[in-house]
């Protein structure tokens, strides 16, 4: 299983797309590491720099509505991956990001808007979060003080994370 | 019980549920394409399995980048065509006889009413035109696709969306999906399949109705559906017609797919078409769509006609009858971008190509290239593309570029003005 958790990244706006989280025209790369110094390259959110020390120690990603919208290209969760940053919590995902995040044993972790804004007042205080996976809680760490949430996965996302992605859940079973 | 479509579908390939939610499907056509599979492959061979669950159901083009621009695409191709002749996969399109992927399978019939299909490709959707079950999928999903024929998906909820009314001159299928992903938002149909219904859809040919289901995506749907009918039945017949006794008894068939009365929906929605202009979108997402009353007089760089969208021959002959014996305006350049090659090769038979090159356009060979930025009419930053494909995203076609999509009918009468233009105050030509 992968390590979840650490320094939090909070990308305030909704329906972020994977053009913007990785460009079309680095997809002709053979290997993930290619994609590393690419990542979010194409955001535009105000006051956002991608290749910001801070951005780049980031383990978690916080946002909002809609992640992951528009392309079905792996390469997002992929540039992630390979950024060291295995988790990304949002108010929603688009089916196929999401998916993509669990076949490769990450997490995709949806909460309601009221407990996204509550990791959201966080944001600016150097603020971390811990995952703990078995009984499916996290817990925000920064400046502004502390708090555990719980989260909901469906039994099948966690067992994919467990077995380490669809590959070897289904070359198992099928 | 009464069920939708998807759910009939979902039923008849079931292969495991391994937890409450989650349904494993058996899938009939697995699509492939040089962008996303290359990478499944490699990861295949350095697991130690690189086989193929079934060399039929696999089919293979060479289409986003096309032909290859530089070494890294040429390497994708490579290892795209090694693994076919590998496996002795026998569908496989290269440049010469390709097309955009959404394009080519159905011109060669792949796809069937009840099927389940995958690609790694988001527009997969567009499959659904013909009453299948049709997604995108990531990599990893077509990896094991490829290996063993299966992919996981949740329950599906469906949504209905009636289109009734008369279709106004001048508003085609593009102006429908835009106004529909205008209605439902960018993330309205997540996990849901749109199912297509009402006068306005029985009335639309395959291509308008391919149109349609293409951009399911763009409001989150997993596929676009349409109950295949009796055109479904005309366009499939070539393929089918050795399967079936007659036309008669292939409808029969076709209509054990079709959702029964009383299944349920999520939601419902109608909209009346009559009174409906063409469609314009503005900004970064597409359902920021505007009446083309609105946008008209935006200047525009680039017009851009082609795309798994708008490619086809119905949508060349569109643009045609607009463009025929006029010019496009000064400082401004326009691409025609057959979808398929068989397109192009009716296209030039026809006198279409002609029209388009007489009118000053750019004909380009079948690529997915503009569309993502790939190649074949990259923007430059601060530009304006005038454009028939399916994503105005942020550098979608370009780096700091902007893209406004319309129809085939908008783009051809934006060329000849320069500036966005209502197609409604042109006069078609005879094609």
């Amino acid at each position: 299983m992968k390590k979840f958790g650490g320094k939090v990244l909070f990308l305030d706006r909704a329906d972020i797309n994977t053009d913007e989280i990785i460009p079309a025209k680095y997809l002709t790369v053979n290997t993930k590491e290619e994609l590393k110094p690419h990542m979010l390259e194409d955001l535009k959110i105000d006051g956002f720099a991608p290749r910001d020390p801070a951005v780049l120690a980031s383990k978690v990603i916080v946002s909002r509505a809609n992640f992951g919208c528009g392309s079905s290209r792996e390469h997002a969760p992929w540039v992630f991956e390979v950024n060291d940053i295995n988790v990304v919590i949002a108010t929603s995902f688009a089916r196929i990001f999401r998916q993509n995040m669990f076949n490769c044993g990450m997490l995709a972790i949806e909460m309601p808007e009221a407990a996204i804004n509550e990791l959201f007042e966080h944001k600016g205080a150097e603020a971390a979060i811990a995952i703990d996976f078995d009984t499916d809680k996290l817990t925000i760490s920064s400046g502004k003080g502390s708090k555990t949430l719980s989260y909901q996965l469906m039994e099948f996302d966690k067992a994919l994370v467990k077995a380490g992605g669809w590959v070897e859940f289904a070359d198992a079973k099928y | 019980m009464a069920m939708t479509l998807a759910e009939k579908i979902f039923k008849t390939h079931l292969k495991d549920e391994p937890f409450p939610g989650t349904k494993v499907l058996n899938i009939d056509v697995v699509l492939c394409h040089e962008i996303t599979t290359p990478i499944a492959i490699n990861d295949l061979v350095a697991r130690g399995k690189d086989r193929v669950f079934d060399t039929n159901r696999i089919k293979v083009v060479i289409d986003h980048v096309s032909p290859a621009k530089d070494s890294q695409t040429a390497l994708q191709g490579k290892i795209l065509r090694d693994w076919v002749r590998r496996h002795k996969i026998k569908d496989f399109f290269d440049i010469g006889q390709n097309g955009v992927c959404h394009s080519i399978f159905p011109e060669k019939g792949f796809i069937r009413p009840g099927n389940t299909v995958i690609m790694g490709d988001s527009h997969t959707c567009t499959h659904g035109a013909f009453g299948a079950f049709a997604a995108g999928v990531g990599t990893t999903d077509l990896e094991v696709g490829i290996l063993k024929g299966v992919c996981s998906f949740r329950d599906p909820e469906t949504i209905r969306v009636n289109l009734n009314g008369r279709l106004p001159e001048g508003v085609y299928s593009k102006d429908l999906i835009l106004k529909v992903i205008k209605t439902l938002t960018v993330k309205g149909a997540t996990d849901c399949v749109i199912e297509f219904h009402g006068d306005v859809v029985k009335g639309l040919s395959m291509e308008s109705r391919m149109t349609l289901c293409n951009m399911a995506v763009e409001a989150g749907g997993t596929s676009g559906v349409c109950m295949p009918d009796e055109v479904t039945l005309d366009y499939l017949w070539p393929f089918i017609s050795g399967d079936y006794k007659d036309k008669k008894a292939a409808l029969e068939e076709f209509k054990k797919w079709w959702s029964d009365e009383g299944c349920k929906y999520a939601k419902v929605v109608d909209i009346d078409v009559s009174d409906m202009e063409p469609q314009v979108t503005f900004g970064y997402k597409p359902d920021q769509v505007k009446n083309v009353t609105e946008m008209a007089g935006t200047l525009v760089d680039q017009i851009y006609i082609g795309s798994c969208t708008n490619g086809r021959m119905e949508d060349l002959k569109i643009a045609a009858s607009y463009v025929k014996g006029k010019k496009i305006a000064p400082l401004v350049r326009a691409i025609v971008s057959p979808a398929t090659t068989e397109i192009f090769r009716q296209a030039e038979a026809n006198g279409i190509i002609k029209i388009f090159l007489d009118a000053g356009f750019c004909v380009t060979n079948p690529t997915c290239g503009a569309c993502l930025g790939m190649s074949n009419g990259v923007l430059a930053e601060g530009e304006v593309c005038a454009s028939t494909t399916n994503r105005n995203f942020n550098g979608r076609m370009g780096k700091g570029g902007m893209v406004h999509l319309m129809s085939p009918a908008v783009a051809a009468v934006t060329a000849i003005e320069g500036k966005i233009a209502d197609p409604r105050k042109f006069r078609k030509e005879a094609i």
